[in-house]
């Protein structure tokens, strides 16, 4: 289990996936690859992901959870795929602001 | 958080893409980062507080600005117009700093103590300069409340006060507000806004994330930024409104051929003239523009009005929507916008007052000052304003800058904004200017657009669509209204010119 606020760091301890919490609160298992995920820069990568969790996170996309409680930014890519307390978090609608500055 | 780690996806992401210059030798996402690191490099071994930079427009900018968050150190960007004793007084205030200059600045700013100083040029080649080793890939401070720029407010009411910007604030705005690698290949964006200014700081740090190639515009010229938009292929700009204006009278000098490579236009940072911007509709007739509004303590937009409603507003003859064009359209997602009465009531639609706002971008904090955010997270902007039925906002100005007559509070705005509904009426400023009778007097000056309106034309078009309270006691015509250089309008300038008018016994 890990603490969900914005801002906070989370990497993968079996691929090269890092987040960014943009949305979320309160304590969550997530997990990257089938294995739960840790504080950025608090683990080595060891292993792989598991063959039902190796869909892969791409860099810069946003990952959300059905209900839209949760959502992390991949900062990494990486060859695992993200999932909050057992459900996988899909790829988010983008954003069409259009440019401002 | 760390504006390195938008640099730092953009490397990853989008390595060997041109993100500064022209497409044949600027500078890739990844040399960007390489000189980033280089920058953080020198100063951490210089060990100051401060990232000063003193420069026009060039690629030392970007470096500097990520290789101080790399550091640990704000960036703090300098108006390099201001008078050398100015100048010095702001540097100071920077405390121990490299500082990068252009050469007219680099003798200006030499002599200050703790200050070393580094021309551009030579930074932007070589920003570590024998000082490698001090900074190591993915070394930055993570901690979201670290200064990350600090910019002086323009002081068009006082003293320039610093605002304090932290990550966490500009993090936050670009990622509520702009989709890594959003842009195409083929997108650049053409900046022309002084580089001081926050509009200036988050152009950078949005097409870094954007993926849009930056092309650097020194020193505005309408003729210049027209020709280096045609050779650039920029497909993206950001304006202030007297640089449209000018851009639109060179446009129509060259007999009024349309523009057609510029895909989005955003404009901001004062009061669009209303002939101006339909006339601009005309000449970039199939671009998207896009009107900003927002503030240094904010990160830059927290509202805007998208491209449909400037085409519905063109096309329309609902006057509600043609209306919209005077307006600033909704805020973003995660900015929340609320109109308070001098009591701290909070106001329903239509009704004016003062201007608040909250979100994770809203930093409203000052070095002098500390926090001027309420305790629920509310900052007032000192704009006056109010928000329609359909959540459209427009501000009506500074609320230094309410004219009270007779005890009655109005806004300029909306004076202005009848004023300038007149054929013959190009600009206008109405300004209060204390008198006996009244305490204050409304004054109207309009810059006239081929014949100026007859003497009683405005005050009955005035008195008609507002009140007569609203009647100025003068309108003067004047060839052209004093604007600061972001297009923000110098009322002061004119209380001070036309204060005589207040003891003028015919009224």
């Amino acid at each position: 289990m890990v603490e969900l606020k914005p801002g906070a760091r989370f990497q993968s301890t079996v691929c090269s996936t890092e987040v960014i919490v943009v949305k979320g609160a309160g304590e969550v298992d997530l997990t990257c690859g089938g294995a739960p995920m840790v504080a950025s820069g608090s683990a080595e990568i060891s292993g792989s992901p598991s063959d039902d969790a190796a869909g892969g996170t791409q860099l810069g996309k946003r990952y959300g959870n059905a209900d839209e409680t949760i959502e992390l930014l991949a900062t990494k890519a990486g060859d695992g795929s993200l999932a909050a307390d057992g459900g996988a978090l899909e790829i988010a609608q983008a954003k069409t602001l259009p440019a401002s500055d | 958080m760390n504006l390195m780690m938008l640099l730092e996806m953009a490397a990853e992401g989008l390595g060997d893409r041109v993100a500064v210059g022209s497409l044949d030798d600027g500078l890739t996402y990844r040399q960007l980062y390489d000189r980033a690191h280089g920058a953080a490099n020198r100063y951490r071994a210089a060990g100051v507080e401060s990232a000063v930079v003193c420069d026009e427009s060039s690629p030392a900018l970007p470096i500097a600005l990520f290789g101080s968050a790399w550091a640990g150190i704000p960036y703090v960007p300098l108006n390099y117009r201001l008078p050398a004793d100015d100048l010095l007084a702001l540097a100071e205030r920077a405390g121990s700093a490299v500082a990068i200059a252009d050469e007219s600045n680099l003798e200006r700013l030499g002599g200050l103590p703790g200050v070393s100083c580094v021309s551009a040029e030579a930074f932007s080649a070589d920003p570590a300069a024998g000082t490698d080793g001090h900074a190591s890939p993915g070394d930055w401070n993570m901690d979201p409340d670290d200064l990350a720029v600090l910019l002086f407010t323009s002081g068009t009411t006082g003293s320039p006060k610093s605002a304090v910007l932290r990550h966490k604030h500009l993090v936050s705005y670009i990622l509520g507000s702009v989709e890594f690698m959003g842009a195409g290949e083929d997108e650049a964006t053409l900046v022309s806004v002084p580089p001081y200014h926050i509009a200036g700081v988050a152009s950078m740090l949005s097409s870094v994330y954007a993926g849009r190639r930056i092309v650097q515009l020194p020193r505005f010229d309408p003729d210049v930024w027209i020709d280096t938009a045609e050779r650039e292929g920029v497909t993206h700009a950001m304006v202030v409104p007297t640089m449209l204006t000018r851009i639109v009278d060179a446009l129509d000098a060259r007999g009024g051929a349309p523009m057609l490579g510029i895909r989005a236009l955003s404009y901001g940072g004062g009061k669009m003239p209303r002939p101006v911007i339909e006339r601009a509709l005309d000449l970039f007739p199939i671009t998207n523009f896009v009107n900003a509004y927002g503030l240094t303590e904010t990160s830059s937009t927290i509202s805007l009005l998208g491209p449909d409603d400037h085409r519905v507003a063109q096309y329309s003859d609902d006057p509600i929507e043609q209306q919209r064009l005077a307006s600033v359209g909704r805020p973003l997602p995660g900015v929340e916008v609320q109109v308070r009465d001098d009591d701290g009531t909070v106001l329903g639609p239509g009704e004016v007052g003062e201007i608040f706002v909250r979100g994770e971008q809203v930093a409203g904090e000052y070095r002098e000052k500390g926090s001027l955010l309420d305790a629920d997270g509310w900052f007032p902007t000192r704009d006056g304003g109010f928000v329609d039925d359909d959540g459209y906002l427009f501000i009506q100005g500074r609320n230094d800058d309410v004219i009270i007559r007779g005890g009655e509070n109005m806004s300029p705005g909306e004076i202005e904004d009848v004023a300038i509904s007149h054929p013959g009426v190009r600009d206008a400023a109405a300004i209060g200017v204390p008198c006996r009778e009244w305490g204050e007097k409304v004054v109207l000056l309009i810059v006239a657009d081929g014949d100026a309106p007859g003497p009683d034309e405005l005050d009955d078009l005035i008195r008609e669509r507002l009140r007569s309270s609203r009647v100025p006691s003068h309108v003067e015509v004047v060839d052209e209204l004093p604007y600061n250089e972001t297009g923000k309008l110098l009322r002061r300038v004119l209380r001070e010119q036309f204060a005589h008018l207040g003891d003028d016994p015919t009224d």
